[in-house]
């Protein structure tokens, strides 16, 4: 256990030199950032860096669009556009909306339930470097010309080396492997830190609905990660050792054409059986977050709590069985298509709840249009938009005619920008505060606001059109006189107006930091417990840990509990530490946790233990990146026993192993 | 920082008080279940999908080098009494594993040594059987990954299972080593119980594979490639080679 109770052993690595905030060189800061284990930080670096790939992932964007501009251009290449969109739908997808995610997890989750840190620190450490290594190992792919060129799914046979003999597909396969290793070590702790560390009285149906989401996320991360590392091991394995698991037929030394039962179509499948979970790793954290902020700003309780909770199961179960939507065009035949297309309707339901929820919470409550409020509000709309074509795809006729087309782009583009991207902004405007003790410009965020919407929409709606005009995605061109252009040009601007947006956003953050209004502890009449303490938290977060016996425990320390509607389940679950019960709730005024207090009063309240930095998890995450690397670029190669091996891999893992041995051998805290 | 020197101050002010609770005693959790064990289950819940996928390919692929005609096939390589007494091996460790657990819960570090060393022997030696069974259907059989397709998903399926079991090895080993070195004692049993549960894991995946790549019998090769499916030929001659 990480955050309590342990001594500080003395002399342990080199992060324990003792440094007074007077003193501080530029190098101490460094090396704590380096070495640091503590959520917030690592929230903030996920958040930064996130931030930047976004910014890096429009750019290519635009970058497209400028392409697309006019019929005929030849701004860029057939193969610059080829390396354009796969980076695009890669960076988009893996370095800014589930990192941009994770930043919440991390900031947040310890925050709402109680707790001082999240369950395995350094696991934590580890997942940020992980991530960090796996976005640059993407990225470094530009330095080399050789950038990912088969687009975001990477269908077989394209891999293979006999079409894609340069190291584009090395990169994306490497990179992808080893985000996937930093997703799931993320999961893994939030699902143990949610299910662990939640404070005395906090029952998993009182926990804040953002947990709710976090909980569901890490659950779909932990099982729909491991069919695409098998995935990428198998496609590594056809680059590297020259099977055939995903080519039907290959040349032999004869120059002759031999059969040899490899199926490109597995590739399919078991890319899709985790790419479409991943549909809702990018999607159920903005639900949550859509789900915390709309409450609180028609100052009523989240109408149908549990439904909410439960229909995030639902979707997330769900999700796991509609794969092959993604594949209807594949000639699988009538039946998987009618069973999938039913799977795939069925998941309209639980999403229409939530959307009907939100609505539910917003009707009759005293609404305030605060800039989070509207960007909340954006996805309830602009996400619908997205849902309702989603389920046009649901029908395999439907989905042959629009397969590949803009209408498509439109689509998804409706639910990740309208969706994904909207709470995104909506919770940086929310918890923004929090995070920094400053407010962001209200007037500013309503025009930043505005903006976004209008350039979304002029961007993505037009595309509805070219796709049902019969515009084919992924192409760098279109002839003059295919009648495209009209709605190309729309398009062009309004991503430029849309990436004009950002700047208005940078701005806004850049002058708030500098001299925004002091937030103070809690801005929003908040209900969760992070508004109970300052802005930003305390590096321990909660001088005691506080108790629980409120789902809106926060309205309910400031307005009693006859606010908003009453819940029938809180009069009588019980209070329990470590499984035990130690009182019931039955009054919630009259302190139902007083025992529970006063055990940890007699504990270890009074001290406040926090785990130790450590530079080992960036180690590790640096072995993961030489490992790649050396594979990547296989050289310089030595024999080991019958093989060669590149020497930078093995180096690679050498330096993996000096982590994860450091790693264990210190002490956690 | 100023957030650094926070952090130092707190530890500072809390050294004394914490001696008094010692090392062992284990912060409570919302379930009662410790964290590290919780994360061991959800690991292994992920790993199940892992493998569930790689025997997913390895069964879509079990009969395609009888249907291209390109052996060695299945039936003409696979020992099944060789590889029977291999997976008594593995299993066995199971039992010497939960020997292990059962002595350090007792405080028995003699017992705990003995039968760590046991359960590590008996890893090392499926792993060497392993070895051998590779090198006869590389070197005898002229099996190798890029030979068919029973060659490719066979050596990834039970190649990546025998990771797995070297991870273990290496994992028990160390903890092996720690305990030598006196660093293990039944407040640590925990430690013991789950490198157990990834132990007892890998053995229940290796007990599937056992039964689908050895067990179950194969299709007998066919002698020329006329068994390809027509499906495939049709696929073959429409792709742009030549």
């Amino acid at each position: 256990m990480a955050s309590v109770a342990r001594p500080q052993t003395q002399g342990v690595g080199t992060g324990q030199a003792v440094v007074s905030p007077a003193r501080a060189t530029k190098t101490a800061v460094l090396w704590s950032w380096l070495t640091t284990v503590d959520h917030k930080r690592i929230g903030l670096l996920y958040g930064v860096t996130a931030f930047i790939y976004l910014m890096v992932g429009g750019l290519e964007a635009m970058i497209m669009r400028a392409q697309l501009a006019r019929p005929e251009n030849a701004l860029v290449g057939q193969e610059a556009y080829n390396q354009l969109f796969t980076m695009h739908g890669t960076t988009m997808i893996f370095l800014a909306i589930m990192p941009l995610s994770s930043a919440f997890f991390n900031y947040l989750i310890p925050l709402q339930i109680g707790a001082r840190d999240v369950a395995f620190p350094r696991l934590n450490a580890f997942s940020f470097w992980t991530f960090a290594a796996g976005g640059l190992i993407l990225n470094l792919s530009w330095l080399s010309g050789e950038a990912p060129n088969q687009g975001w799914y990477g269908y077989a046979p394209l891999t293979n080396a006999l079409y894609s003999p340069n190291r584009n597909v090395d990169f994306w396969a490497l990179g992808l492997q080893i985000l996937g290793v930093a997703s799931l070590a993320a999961s893994f702790n939030f699902l143990v830190t949610i299910l662990n560390m939640r404070a005395p009285g906090m029952t998993l149906f009182r926990m804040p609905i953002f947990c709710w989401g976090t909980l569901i996320t890490s659950v779909l991360i932990v099982l729909a990660f491991p069919a695409i590392t098998v995935a990428l091991i198998l496609l590594s394995m056809d680059r590297f050792a020259g099977t055939h698991f995903y080519i039907p037929s290959t040349l032999n030394a004869a120059g002759e054409l031999v059969f040899t039962g490899g199926d490109p179509l597995l590739w399919q499948h078991l890319f899709w059986v985790f790419g479409h979970p991943e549909v809702y790793i990018l999607i159920l954290p903005a639900f949550a977050i859509v789900s915390e902020i709309i409450p609180v700003f028609a100052r009523k309780p989240l109408f149908g709590y549990a439904v909410m909770a439960y229909a995030i199961a639902a979707i997330a179960f769900l999700g796991f069985g509609v794969w092959v939507h993604h594949m209807f065009t594949t000639g699988l035949g009538p039946t998987p298509n009618a069973v999938f297309s039913a799977t795939t309707m069925l998941i309209a339901i639980p999403t229409g709840v939530k959307i009907f929820n939100w609505i539910g919470t917003m009707w009759g409550g005293q609404l305030r249009f605060t800039t989070p409020m509207l960007f909340a509000v954006g996805l309830v709309s602009q996400f619908t938009i997205g849902g309702i074509s989603g389920v046009m795809h649901a029908s395999p006729p439907v989905d042959t005619q629009h397969n590949d087309s803009y209408f498509v782009v439109a689509h998804f583009h409706y639910v990740l920008f309208g969706g994904s991207i909207f709470a995104l902004l909506a919770g940086i405007y929310y918890w923004f505060p929090k995070f920094t003790g400053k407010m962001l410009d209200e007037g500013i965020g309503k025009i930043h606001f505005w903006v976004t919407f209008a350039a979304f929409n002029l961007t993505f709606f037009p595309m509805h059109f070219l796709g049902l005009e019969g515009m084919p995605r992924r192409y760098s061109s279109y002839g003059g006189g295919s009648g495209w252009g009209f709605w190309n040009v729309i398009v062009s601007s309004g991503g430029f107006l849309l990436g004009a947006s950002f700047l208005i956003f940078m701005w806004n953050v850049a002058k708030s930091l500098q001299n925004g209004k002091p937030a103070g502890d809690d801005p929003w009449d908040g209900a969760t417990l992070e508004w109970s303490i300052s802005s930003p938290p305390p590096v321990y977060n909660f001088r005691e840990i506080p108790i629980v016996n409120h789902r809106d425990q926060l309205w309910a320390d400031k307005y009693g509990t006859g606010h908003g509607q009453s819940h029938a389940d809180e009069e009588t679950l019980d209070v329990k530490i470590a499984g035990q019960t130690i009182g019931t709730g039955e009054v919630p005024d009259e302190d139902p946790a007083e025992e529970a207090r006063n055990r940890l009063a007699a504990g270890d309240q009074h001290d406040i233990h926090l785990p130790n930095p450590s530079i080992y998890p960036l180690i590790a995450a640096s072995g993961l990146f030489f490992t790649a690397m050396g594979l990547i670029f296989s050289w310089p190669r030595v024999p080991v026993g019958t093989i060669e091996l590149p020497f930078l891999t093995l180096g690679g893992v050498v330096v993996l192993l000096v982590g994860i041995y450091g790693w264990s051998l210190e002490p956690a805290s | 920082m100023a957030t650094t020197a926070v952090q130092r101050v707190e530890h500072a002010g809390g050294t004394g008080h914490v001696a008094e609770h010692g090392h062992s005693e284990h912060p409570p959790t919302s379930t009662g279940i410790d964290h590290r064990k919780m994360l061991m289950w959800a690991f292994l819940s992920s790993d199940c999908v892992f493998f569930a996928s790689l025997i997913a390919t390895y069964v879509i692929y079990r009969s395609r080098a009888q249907e291209a005609g390109v052996g060695p096939y299945p039936s003409e390589v696979v020992d099944i009494p060789y590889t029977s007494i291999s997976a008594a091996v593995l299993l066995f460790s199971s039992l010497t594993m939960v020997l292990a657990l059962a002595a350090i819960q007792r405080d028995d570090v003699r017992g705990l040594r003995v039968w760590l060393a046991a359960t590590s022997l008996l890893g090392m030696i499926f792993l060497g059987g392993q070895y051998f069974e590779f090198s006869e259907f590389y070197q005898v059989e002229g099996l190798s990954l890029q030979t068919n397709m029973f060659g490719a998903s066979f050596f990834t399926l039970t190649g990546l299972h025998g990771t797995h079991v070297a991870i273990g090895v290496i994992w028990l080993v160390s903890l092996l080593v720690v305990s030598l070195r006196g660093g293990v004692s039944k407040k640590d049993s925990l430690n013991v119980e789950i490198v157990g549960l990834y132990w007892h894991f890998v053995d229940i995946v290796w007990i599937i594979i056992f039964t689908l790549v050895y067990l179950i019998p194969y299709e007998e090769g066919p002698e020329g490639v006329e068994a390809a499916p027509e499906a495939m030929l049709r696929l073959m001659n429409a792709l742009p080679f030549s």
